[in-house]
């Protein structure tokens, strides 16, 4: 009995606290007014060390990728730093794990901003954790750069690409295929945003230049059963396979492939997501003679490609590859500190004003800031998995591609977005 | 010696509302004033899966339901709450869809199905009607089945990970694996706005201490102790002429209503819902926090959440490998060794301390 008459004054209680709560609410600002004023963070740029944020996925499902660019970015960071800094200052890494889970992706950022007061944050891998850390720093209007290769159709005034878009990666390769005459393909993804949105781009494609689809499956992430898949591959015909398959999927399908008698002269498989460190986890036996599309291979000719490699293992170790991901990651902070000394200035507005034009002689090649899209130019570059387990190049673009994210310069890219 | 008992009587009389006085002075008043805007948004989160821990405490500590799937009723109250509010953020904007929709979206109309959505009365009773109306349908063929124990903690995960790969496969009108990011206003109020961040908590932290009065006033009513005679001994009850299938469904379904009450507030606190929230591992996460402060008790399973989403936080970047690990042990030993939670080893203590022959035995 006197149980219930405690309710009673309790919940009498919380009803006036909700009341009280949101007669407070009055005070904030309502949507489309301007709230900027208290919402803008202040980097520290006070002192000799500047903060910069490594947001990185350092446990879960991510990790095995993401902790190679992690790598990268201290690499890159301790080289400026043993060149003397960022207009006189040395830079402080601090390192935060997005732990492969998207709302934590948001609240590290959130930290990094607010309570570090880093000057800039490197990182992010997966689309959906861009997704979810891009309204964060366009709240706190502070800089992400992201490195590594996406579905495009993005923009963000407070996010730097430096990953190819899609006409910088996925249009050159189904240019390569339609040059050797593969007319018919199957597509194989993951079930995410990626090879969903880049699947709709191959289709688009095909159906203006004489291709044919033949098929289309997704796996869900981390899915390990592709008998059906393969099955289904095996009888539709196709000339060649375009697979956007990402993690662990990738080693259960290409040892079924191989196991169902299919081959790369028979039916090559052309994949945008596997690099140096995933030919290494699959085993080289599977992938061999397989293409990939990139915009760096770990071979990639030039004398600053091979310091990259160098340094990288002296650092890391003798038998650690490097790979197209992790050498975006490593630009990315020199692309920032070349803004940041353009602009003489950490303050945000002065270095995206900074950016345009911006070029770094890259291991991938020179490559160069375009300041409206905030992409990079880079060169496409196809690749065939060797023996020894690294991606010989095929072809090549010839010279940096323009980033074009929404497809804009594609008549046949029109219906799309 | 008569005194001493009333006297302890009358004080355990004050002691749930005085606990419920201080846990809303700290809530509402202490917190918001030393807490800044990050700690605070960061409390905020913390305290939806609190709302969580307070239905698993009413299901699982009072009615021995283990409740596996926690993430579905949580997704289906954030979604609700998201597409209103993606839809009120589209509105604003001048747009017919909501961003990700003119990106993926394969036609220029918005899917029949969003559209009563755009009601924030609908969207508002949908958060919590719909997770409830889900667990009637799916409690009422279990339970008047008997399925009970580990088949029920199954079937609750397998209906967690059907949505979250359903949620993953509909891009085009789910967003996907992405979820529904980047909503900019609650209500009519930006979220940018740190005043209005503020807000948010302070509704948050309201409804917590709601559902827990609510909670508590089911555990002493005549439903709360024909629950835990159910836990107990469910044969029992039904040989005295009560229908133990429906005490459980009542428990499962307001346990889902609270879930889903919290992913509705977990939206504009952290501003993004998605597939990655509502699967298994989320959905253990859920339960973890309840497990280890003490299912049975309302407290122990309020801070508990609290806690292990705190120490998930701060640890996990000190120990990123390490931290999964811990997770699992800490379950482990909560539901091994100390079924009760901490909130049991204050009694646990006290009980060995008064009978010190029986501290050899077993515990």
């Amino acid at each position: 009995m006197s149980g219930l008459s405690i309710s009673r004054r309790g919940l009498l209680a919380g009803v006036s606290a909700l009341g009280a709560s949101a007669a407070l609410s009055a005070c904030g600002a309502k949507t489309g007014e301007d709230s900027s004023a208290g919402s803008a963070a202040k980097a520290d740029t006070s002192g000799s060390t500047v903060k910069v944020g490594l947001l990185n996925s350092l446990s879960g499902t991510m990790a095995i990728s993401e902790v190679t660019v992690h790598n990268a970015l201290l690499l890159a960071v301790e080289e400026i730093n043993a060149a003397g800094g960022v207009l006189g200052k040395k830079l402080k890494p601090v390192s935060q794990d997005g732990a492969s889970d998207w709302p934590t992706f948001a609240e590290k950022a959130e930290g990094l901003i607010k309570d570090d007061k880093v000057v800039a944050t490197f990182g992010c891998w997966t689309s959906a954790s861009r997704k979810a850390v891009k309204p964060v720093f366009e709240r706190y209007k502070s800089l992400l750069f992201y490195p590594v290769q996406y579905e495009g159709l993005e923009q963000s005034p407070y996010i730097f690409y430096t990953g190819a878009t899609t006409n910088q990666q996925i249009v050159p390769a189904l240019d390569y295929l339609k040059k050797q005459g593969l007319t018919r393909l199957y597509l194989v993804g993951s079930d995410y945003v990626f090879p969903r949105t880049a699947n709709k781009i191959i289709k688009a494609y095909a159906e203006a230049n004489g291709m044919k689809v033949v098929g289309e499956d997704y796996a869900p992430l981390g899915s390990t059963e592709f008998s059906t898949i393969v099955n289904k591959v095996k009888d539709s015909g196709a000339d060649a396979v375009f697979n956007t398959l990402n993690g662990d999927s990738n080693v259960a399908f290409f040892k079924e492939y191989k196991s169902s008698g299919l081959t790369a002269k028979k039916m090559p498989v052309l994949s945008v997501s596997i690099a140096e460190e995933e030919v290494k986890s699959i085993g080289t036996q599977y992938l061999e003679g397989q293409l990939t599309a990139w915009n760096y291979y770990q071979t990639t000719p030039g004398s600053a490609n091979s310091a990259f490699v160098k340094a990288y293992q002296a650092k890391y170790g003798k038998d650690r590859p490097t790979s197209d991901p992790m050498e975006a990651a490593y630009i990315s902070v020199h692309l920032w500190k070349a803004m940041v000394e353009k602009a003489g200035s950490f303050d945000v507005a002065k270095v995206k004003a900074a950016s345009d034009g911006i070029t770094f002689d890259a291991p991938e090649g020179e490559v160069t800031v375009d300041g409206t899209t905030q992409h990079v130019h880079k060169t496409a570059r196809i690749g065939k998995v060797g023996a020894d387990g690294l991606i010989e190049e095929v072809w090549n673009s010839g010279k940096p591609i323009e980033p074009d994210p929404y497809l804009k310069g594609y008549s046949w890219a029109s219906g799309l977005s | 010696m008569t005194t001493t008992v009333t006297s302890r009587a009358r004080l355990a009389r004050f002691r749930a509302p005085g606990g419920f006085l201080l846990g809303a002075v700290l809530l509402l008043g202490v917190a918001p004033l030393v807490l800044p805007d990050f700690r605070l948004s960061l409390l905020a989160k913390y305290l939806c899966y609190a709302i969580v821990a307070v239905g698993v405490s009413l299901a699982w500590g009072r009615g021995g339901l283990l409740v596996l799937g926690q993430g579905v009723f949580f997704g289906l109250g954030g979604y609700a709450m998201a597409m209103h509010l993606k839809l009120a953020d589209a509105t604003a904007a001048g747009e017919t869809l909501p961003d990700f929709m003119q990106l993926y979206g394969t036609s220029d109309a918005l899917p029949w199905w969003w559209e009563p959505f755009r009601s924030p009365l609908f969207a508002l009773v949908m958060t919590v009607v719909l997770p409830m109306a889900v667990a009637a349908a799916l409690g009422f063929f279990v339970f008047r089945r008997r399925v009970k124990g580990a088949y029920f903690a199954i079937l609750s995960q397998a209906l967690a990970a059907a949505l979250a790969i359903w949620l993953v496969g509909q891009q085009a009108t789910t967003g996907g694996t992405n979820g529904l990011t980047d909503i900019q206003g609650f209500f009519g109020y930006d979220l940018n706005d740190p005043v209005n961040q503020r807000m948010v908590y302070l509704v948050i932290a309201a409804a917590l201490l709601l559902v827990m009065v609510l909670a508590r006033q089911l555990f002493v009513s005549r439903f709360g102790e024909l629950l835990v005679a159910v836990r107990d001994s469910e044969e029992r009850v039904r040989f005295l002429g009560y229908n133990p299938a429906n005490v459980k469904l009542v428990a499962y379904v307001v346990a889902a209503g609270m879930a889903g009450l919290a992913g509705a507030l977990f939206v504009p606190a952290v501003g993004i819902i998605s597939p990655a929230l509502i699967g298994i591992v989320p959905s253990i996460g859920f339960v973890i926090g309840a497990a280890v402060g003490g299912r049975a008790s309302l407290v122990g399973a309020v801070l508990g959440a609290v806690a292990v989403a705190w120490a998930q936080s701060t640890l996990s970047d000190a120990f990123p490998a390490a931290w999964t690990y811990l997770q699992g042990l800490l379950f482990v030993v909560a539901v091994g060794f100390l079924p009760g939670g901490l909130a049991s080893l204050a009694t646990l203590l006290r009980n060995r301390r008064t009978r010190p022959d029986s501290s050899g035995g077993a515990v």
